[in-house]
Parts: structure tokens; sequence; C-alpha cells
């Protein structure tokens, strides 16, 4: 899908950075980065850095979006001007961006308790600093945790990550320039609990033998970024307690 | 704002017994009908009536500037249109987030499925063709991605690729005209999920109580886009077996492209 000379992706049975096909890139998880959020969270994953913010909820506005039976989410997915390899983007929201923000609401609509809230919003800011592909799934994990930090009550925490193929051979979680020369590219989001998929897209070339081996890949994964944003959650309540033990 | 109507009881009690409101299968489409060449001064163009739906895409060639990273290759650019004069649930103004996903996602498929190779549109060094694929929604009753890539896909088909003169700068739309080389002949279905029964292309009262929603796009032999919508989900076992169903449907859809460009 890229331009140009389309580089050799996997050497040797191994990717540029070093990954075997199925190997997610190192991931951080903080949680707290933002005071003011009710919840907020920072995510390194790969190159990519991402921050998402949590606020609400509060009285839905202006009123006419309000729903008497349930809370609705505001989603606000955008990158940085600063945050890509190539030349200055332009800030705010653009087609791109406004379909990723109403794809992040849908995922949290599955599993936040929005019948608790009538009437009222949550807002959710995914804010990519530094993007190396990627981004949409890292910043749902990143949004999930920050969730979770603010207490809003939810059935479950979503987890992000992409497959796609590159030649013959399905590869996990792909960075930029895989994603740019890759032959197909399928972000997932997945709720753990009951492993229903919470967000599917996908466009380029796979068969469904490619989804299948994909996904058992995403499953896979999961599991260990699971782990990485409980223990996040948990670190938070450490410092915490830290800090009254003086 | 969400109330339940006695549609939403009467819709849903109807699908438990695996029955329909205008009396299809689950897994079945509405009558669809496909004329191509309805706007002739488009270079193609395509409309599509499925039940209720109503919907026109247009295409339009000019001449343009390459990408500077894609020299030598020619634009495409799509975009979807909820017209307001087609629902009262549309409004004028800006594009909604559901005009951009409907957009973009019937742009997906089309390139992934390489129906008009980029790199055969370009001109000379400075200059490409430009490809707009415009797809507007006359009457809205449901599924618009189907209809939708329905008739971007056949209005691409049938187009004739308009000449260029370089002495004079000038495009020749007229006159003697081939068409375009087509690669892959995208389609698309799309299945919704209404109190846990997924079925094909939701009409208006079913996409109103739906969860879930997936489009699954293909060509003959590979998936070229996908997108789920809604605040709903789908299990692996669902989604393996709408793959599966949508290859299948994809048959009668490419059929009847083909049959409407002689």
């Amino acid at each position: 899908m890229g331009g140009g000379e389309k580089p050799q992706l996997i050497i040797n049975g191994k990717r540029l950075d070093g990954r075997m096909p199925d190997e997610l890139r190192p991931i951080k998880i903080e949680v707290g980065t933002i005071r003011n959020a009710v919840g907020s969270s920072y995510i390194e994953w790969g190159n990519n850095k991402i921050i998402a913010a949590v606020y609400g909820p509060k009285e839905a506005l202006p009123k006419h979006v309000q729903d008497p039976e349930r809370a609705i989410i505001k989603c606000r997915y955008t990158m940085a001007p600063f945050s890509s390899l190539e030349e200055h983007g332009r800030s705010g929201p653009n087609r791109r961006s406004t379909e990723i923000s109403k794809v992040t609401k849908e995922v949290f609509e599955n599993v936040i308790m929005l019948e608790k809230y009538p009437g009222a919003e949550i807002d959710i800011f995914v804010e990519v600093l530094q993007g190396d592909g990627g981004t949409r799934a890292a910043g749902i994990t990143a949004a999930s945790v920050a969730l979770a930090a603010s207490g809003i009550p939810m059935t479950d925490m979503p987890y992000g990550v992409s497959f796609g193929k590159v030649g013959d051979q399905v590869i996990l979680d792909l960075n930029k320039i895989e994603d740019n020369y890759s032959d197909a590219d399928m972000p997932i989001a997945i709720s753990p609990r009951t492993g229903d998929i919470l967000l599917l897209q996908m466009d380029g070339t796979l068969t469904p033998e490619d989804v299948d081996l994909g996904m058992h890949m995403v499953r896979k994964a999961g599991e260990y970024i699971t782990k990485l944003q409980r223990e996040a959650l948990k670190q938070s309540y450490e410092k915490i307690s830290e800090k009254y033990k003086k | 704002m969400k109330i339940r109507t006695v549609t939403e009881d009467f819709i849903k009690d109807l699908l438990m017994k695996g029955q329909r409101e205008d009396g299809r299968q689950p897994m079945s489409y509405r009558n669809i009908e496909l004329k191509t060449g309805v706007i002739p001064n488009a270079e193609g163009s395509a409309q599509v009536i499925m039940g209720n739906t109503k919907m026109l895409a247009g295409v339009k060639v000019g001449v343009g500037e390459p990408m500077p990273d894609k020299p030598g290759e020619g634009n495409l650019i799509t975009s979807a249109e909820l017209h307001p004069m087609a629902s009262d649930q549309f409004e004028s103004g800006p594009p909604s987030p559901e005009a951009i996903e409907l957009g973009r996602v019937i742009d997906r498929g089309i390139r992934a499925a390489d129906m008009i190779n980029s790199k055969s549109l370009g001109i000379d060094e400075e200059k490409v063709w430009e490809v707009f694929i415009d797809i507007y929604t006359l009457n809205y009753d449901g599924n618009l991605f189907d209809a939708g890539t329905l008739a971007a896909a056949a209005a691409l088909y049938s187009a004739r690729m308009p000449k260029y003169d370089a002495e004079n700068e000038e495009v020749i739309r007229e006159g003697n005209l081939g068409r375009f080389k087509i690669g892959g002949m995208v389609t698309s279905s799309t299945f919704g999920k209404i109190a846990g029964k997924v079925i094909l292309d939701p009409d208006g009262n079913e996409e109103a109580f739906m969860d879930a929603r997936i489009t699954i796009a293909n060509d003959e032999n590979y998936l070229r886009a996908m997108q789920k919508g809604l605040g709903g989900s789908f299990s692996q076992k669902e989604l393996e077996t709408l793959i599966d169903a949508s290859f299948q449907k994809s048959k009668d859809l490419r059929k009847l492209i083909i049959s409407k460009v002689e």
C-alpha cells in the first residue's frame, strides 16, 4: 500500500526490528499521567507514545445529545502534529481520526455500564504524541486502563492489538514501516472475559485461514497485554499506599 | 434516544422465529436493482435500489498531480454523502462520523482489491489521473455499505477512461474511449446482530434496533476489507461463519454487476 521501493520486511524469519512473526513490541503502561482527569494512563508501545484520559460521568451537553436511559460516550482520538516521522501534520480531527474515534467509542460501549448514569456523558481522550503504527490498538489498551483507573464501572477491560500480512507471513503488531508496505492490516479489540470481538477492521489481502491464524496470535498476545494492564493499575495503588505510610 | 416501540418488539419477536418484517430469510438480500450509465455526463455511474434504499455513485476523472511519495501513480478519492433529503435522520452540515466511516470502508474495499490500479493512472512525470468516486444516498432504508459498494464498483466497472491531449492540455471525454483496467471486483456483505440473531442486509427498521454490524468486502479470491460497527460484538465463530457467507453471497453480486455492463 505504500509507495516507492518495497523494502524486505522479513529476513531469515525475523522482522526488521528483530521480532519473530508473533512477537509484540515492548509495552509499558503507567497510570495517573494527567492529574486533572478522573482517570488517565500513558502507554509506550514500541515507539508509540500515547496518553489516554477520561473525564466524567458529567451532565451530557448540549442537552439534546442526552439519553434518558444511559450515559453517552464521547471519544476523541487525535495525533499530535509532531507525532509522525514524516512532515508536520495538521492538529485536530480529520477523516481518519474521526473514524478511529467512532470505532474506539464503540469498543467501550460494550463494557462501560452506561445504564448507571442516565443523561450523563463520559469523555475519552486518546492523544498520540508519537506514532509508529498500531496507534488505535495501543490507544484502546491505554484508554481501557484509564477508564478502570477512573472507577467508572465496567464489565471488562478490553485490549487492542493488530495483525497483518507481509508476503506469505501473518505477523502480529505491525509497526509503521511494516504497515506501510504490508499486504494487509487488521486491528482488533477483544473483551478478554468473554472473548468477543469489539473492534475489527481490515484492509488489504487476506484469506479466511490468515484470519484464523492472526486471531490466534492476537488472543495469545492479549493474555500478556491484559496482565500488563492489571499490573499498571495495581502499581498505581501501591504508589498511593506508600505515600500514606510515611 | 431509543424508545422501545411496537416496531422493536415486532422485529425481535419475528427474529426469534427466524422471520423478518418483509418476509425474508435471515440470510437473504432484498431485491436488488442495478442500473449503470444513469448520469451520462459522468465518466461512470450506477444506481442501486436495494429494497427501499436507493444510492447513486458517480465517477469523475480529472487531471492532477501525483502524491510526492508516489510518482507516476494516480489518485483515487472516494467519499459518501448521507444526503439530508434521504432521511429525516440525516442533517445538513459537515460529514458526520457515520458518513466518513461509510466512505472510508467502501474506499478500502475498492483500493485493497486493486479495482483500479493506481499505477495505471499515470499520464506523464507531472500529471496523473484523479478518479473521484462520489456515493450519494438518495433514500435511506438500511445497509448503505453494501448498496454503496455495489454502486461504486458498478460505476467504476462501467466507467470510460478519458484521454489526455498533451499538446492542448485538454481532457477528451467523448468519442471512442476505452474502459479502466479493472483488477479485483469487490462487493461487500453486511450483517447485523439483533438480540443475538444475525441477519444479512438489515433494512432501516432493523438497523434502528441493531446491536452490532459487520461489513465484509471481498473479491473472488480474497478478503479485502472488513469493518465492525456499533456498540455490540461478534464471537470468533460468528466471524468465521460470516466470512464464509460473504464469499457465497458475493458470487451473485459480482454476476449482477457484470450483467449490467455490456
